[in-house]
């Protein structure tokens, strides 16, 4: 962000190349749910109004710890979230309440937040219209007194928060067994209670698929879910330094009634209409027309290939030489194995909310997460592959007079060659996979369309990504049956 | 002429080799017997330079090889390993040119030496485009044969070079071994716990035992004269089966 341009933003027209490079660039994040999409959405196209700013859309970032800190070091501006979520999730303080106490709670960390947009998107329990029908179910307390074990399904934000599940419990003296209720990502929810799998979820108030699904929503009769007002939080120095771009964002404060949430929700859901054409619509705009299918697969095809590519070149340039290592040096081969087993252990979510201090989010921690993700298989298959070369081998290339290198090279690593290339091919195929996650810290591939499907509930979206990701990995696979036949030794291979 | 002087060696407190002395002249086929654990290997490991004994030196030609680079010292012996010791990602004729491919030797060159020694050790051409997983225990022998001499070295090694074949290729191939030998008028050891084999091939033998040299002579030294009861025994115990009619 550069403030001492934008008076020369008139000079724009002559210098259009340069615009780009010389415009303020406004960086958008939002959560992974239809709602947040929608805000997010329309907090770009209200900057967008702007001339002379352009906005960097990184929706759909994987959970509030990536957002908080993204925030934090600068990676995005912005992003939509709620009162309820910042004093719990973020401040560590559920007893705050008002807008205001958290606004003060929030400054020392560099952040603030807009008044409420218009909205409480509490949480909410909801069972099937047929189920309350059934046992008479009309407020939470009537959950006491249910002659059959409920079966419940809960996001893992709900789960752990202190204001979700367990203060639930707690409040409403609900003593549920250790397998009635399960543990999911929230968008699988409503797919998990429309197929009978369970019989209660969590819902958010203002959440389109309430009517979608025939779903009822039970009254919190005790009052226990706190409110949830939608803001805008946005780093302190972003708001210091332009005003006017946080005014007009301040514009938008008790322009969305709950109802209104509701419709622009199952305009999303329900319609399957694009978020900018929603949010296009709510501020009275022109739609623009969004890339079609086709182009867009292409260009997921290419930023899922970048990824795996490098995460590929790397497990090969440092992999095979660490696993070389690791054969040669026990106790540091013990200490390479560790190490690059480690990463293993860090489930994909948790590591890209640790690289994204030290890289920022976008492509730099998905790169990071890829590469760290694709070492052990490389390593170990080395390792393993040069352990299993019969020592005569390698007794009888030093009695030749073959120095060290000479027998890497001519002995070692093609007599290794054949379970090197399985690791190799393992690293592809898992970063393949693990790839369609970058899309968590908006670093696109396959899994930008996989992750919009699911919070869409839109299945075509999802196989759009989750198709050519395996077809991908299957190319991959006989890729590296071709390769084989030219990089292991014939004499190596199983003969017929 | 290969000469190894006083070597010493132990393992972890435990003695491997206890001042061993051989001597093999010039053009000579000199065998070193011995039950496993004699201490036979560990003395082909030294003589190869892969283990440097804690005592003692080797010389061939009068020239001490401890001083030499590994390359130097792979120079002046011809090793063919037990089984052949063919490298499986290697063709027969890639196995035979490896060291003087390493060296800097031209294509052509490698070609005429392979045809010249290919011919000596009388091996089939289209043999050597194969790989050894698809070569007879004799073919292996033949082309292990081929890369020990390429490089010309005054000594040759070979470590139970009959080890792996069945009795019937065995006997053939010792004739033939006899004949190469002599073509090659090289110093030649084999390494050996087959007195019969020994016997055959070499003209002097060393029976080795406990890390000690116990007898060197010919077969018809250890019949008539042995050193020690141990010959004796070691002779017993390696004689053939009687015959039928005596059964």
């Amino acid at each position: 962000m550069t403030p001492f341009i934008r008076p020369l933003g008139f000079l724009g027209i002559f210098l259009l190349p340069l615009t780009v490079l010389g415009s303020d660039q406004v960086v958008v994040g939002s959560k992974i749910f239809t709602e947040s999409y929608i805000l997010g959405e329309i907090a770009a196209q209200v900057l967008e109004e702007n001339p002379g700013v352009t906005v960097d859309r990184k929706l759909g970032l994987g959970s509030t710890g990536i957002l908080v800190e993204s925030l934090k070091s600068g990676a995005i501006d912005l992003y939509p979230d709620y009162s309820g979520t910042l004093a719990e999730a973020i401040l560590k303080k559920p007893k705050l309440k008002t807008l205001a106490q958290i606004k003060r709670a929030l400054k020392p960390l560099g952040l603030t937040i807009s008044g409420s947009l218009g909205f409480n998107d509490t949480y909410a329990l909801a069972v099937k219209e047929s189920f309350a029908e059934q046992y008479h179910l009309k407020t939470m307390s009537d959950l006491r007194s249910l002659p059959v074990p409920v079966r419940a399904a809960f996001s893992y934000e709900f789960m752990d928060r202190a204001d979700g599940y367990q203060g639930m419990v707690k409040r409403y003296h609900f003593q549920f067994a250790p397998g009635q209720v399960s543990r999911m990502e929230h968008s699988l929810v409503y797919g998990a209670i429309d197929q009978n799998k369970v019989d209660m979820i969590e819902v958010y108030s203002t959440d389109a698929n309430i009517q979608k699904f025939k779903l009822r929503v039970l009254e919190d009769d005790r009052g226990y879910f706190p409110a949830y007002q939608a803001v805008w939080v946005a780093r302190l120095s972003f708001v210091k330094a332009h005003p006017d771009l946080w005014a007009d964002l301040r514009k938008v404060e008790n322009s969305i009634s709950a109802d209104k949430m509701v419709e622009l929700n199952s305009r999303a859901d329900l319609d399957k209409i694009s978020y900018s054409q929603i949010a296009s619509g709510f501020l009275g705009r022109e739609t623009t027309a969004s890339p079609g299918d086709a182009g867009q697969i292409w260009e997921r095809t290419k930023e899922h290939l970048g990824l795996v590519g490098f995460s590929l070149l790397f497990s090969v340039l440092v992999g095979i030489p660490l696993g070389v290592l690791a054969a040669r040096h026990r106790r540091m081969g013990q200490g390479i194995l560790i190490f690059s087993a480690l990463f293993q252990t860090i489930p994909t979510l948790a590591l890209l909310c640790f690289l994204i201090p030290v890289f920022g989010i976008g492509l730099k921690p998905a790169l990071a997460a890829l590469c760290l993700y694709s070492l052990l298989p490389v390593v170990l298959n080395t390792y393993t592959g040069i352990g299993s070369i019969d020592p005569k081998h390698l007794e009888n290339a030093k009695a030749f007079g073959l120095s060290p290198w000479q027998i890497l090279c001519q002995i070692t690593l093609p007599l290794a060659s054949p379970m090197i290339l399985a690791g190799v091919k393992t690293a592809t195929i898992v970063s393949i996979g693990t790839a369609t996650l970058a899309a968590l810290v908006g670093a696109g591939g396959y899994g930008a369309l996989i992750i919009s499907g699911l919070s869409l509930n839109h299945i075509p979206t999802i196989l759009m990504g989750a198709i050519p990701a395996a077809v991908m990995a299957l190319l991959a696979h006989f890729l590296f049956d071709l390769l084989e036949f030219w990089i292991v030794p014939k004499g190596l291979r199983k003969p017929g | 002429m290969l000469k190894l002087e006083g070597i010493h060696k132990s393992f972890g407190g435990a003695a491997v080799l206890s001042g061993v002395d051989l001597f093999v002249p010039a053009g000579a086929t000199h065998a070193l017997i011995g039950s496993s654990g004699s201490g036979k290997t560990t003395l082909l490991r030294v003589t190869l330079g892969l283990i440097t004994p804690d005592r003692g030196v080797v010389q061939i030609n009068g020239e001490t090889l401890s001083p030499l680079t590994p390359v130097r010292w792979a120079d002046q012996i011809g090793y063919v390993p037990q089984d052949g010791g063919l490298f499986p990602h290697l063709t027969a004729r890639e196995n035979a040119v490896l060291t003087a491919r390493l060296r800097g030797w031209t294509d052509s060159q490698q070609w005429e030496r392979t045809e010249e020694l290919r011919q000596l050790v009388g091996l089939d051409a289209a043999v050597l485009e194969r790989y050894p997983r698809e070569l007879s225990g004799g073919q292996k022998q033949r082309v292990a044969i081929i890369r020990a001499a390429f490089l010309d070295p005054p000594v040759f090694l070979l470590d139970e070079p009959m080890g792996a074949l069945d009795p019937i290729v065995r006997q053939a191939l010792q004739q033939e071994f006899k004949d190469i030998f002599k073509r090659l008028h090289k110093t030649v050891v084999l390494v050996t716990h087959d007195l019969s084999e020994a016997a055959y091939l070499a003209d002097q033998m060393t029976l080795l035992h406990e890390g000690k040299v116990i007898q060197t002579g010919t077969y018809r030294d250890f019949v008539r004269n042995p050193a020690a009861p141990f010959v004796t025994q070691f002779i017993q115990a390696n004689r053939p089966l009687p015959e039928v009619e005596k059964v």
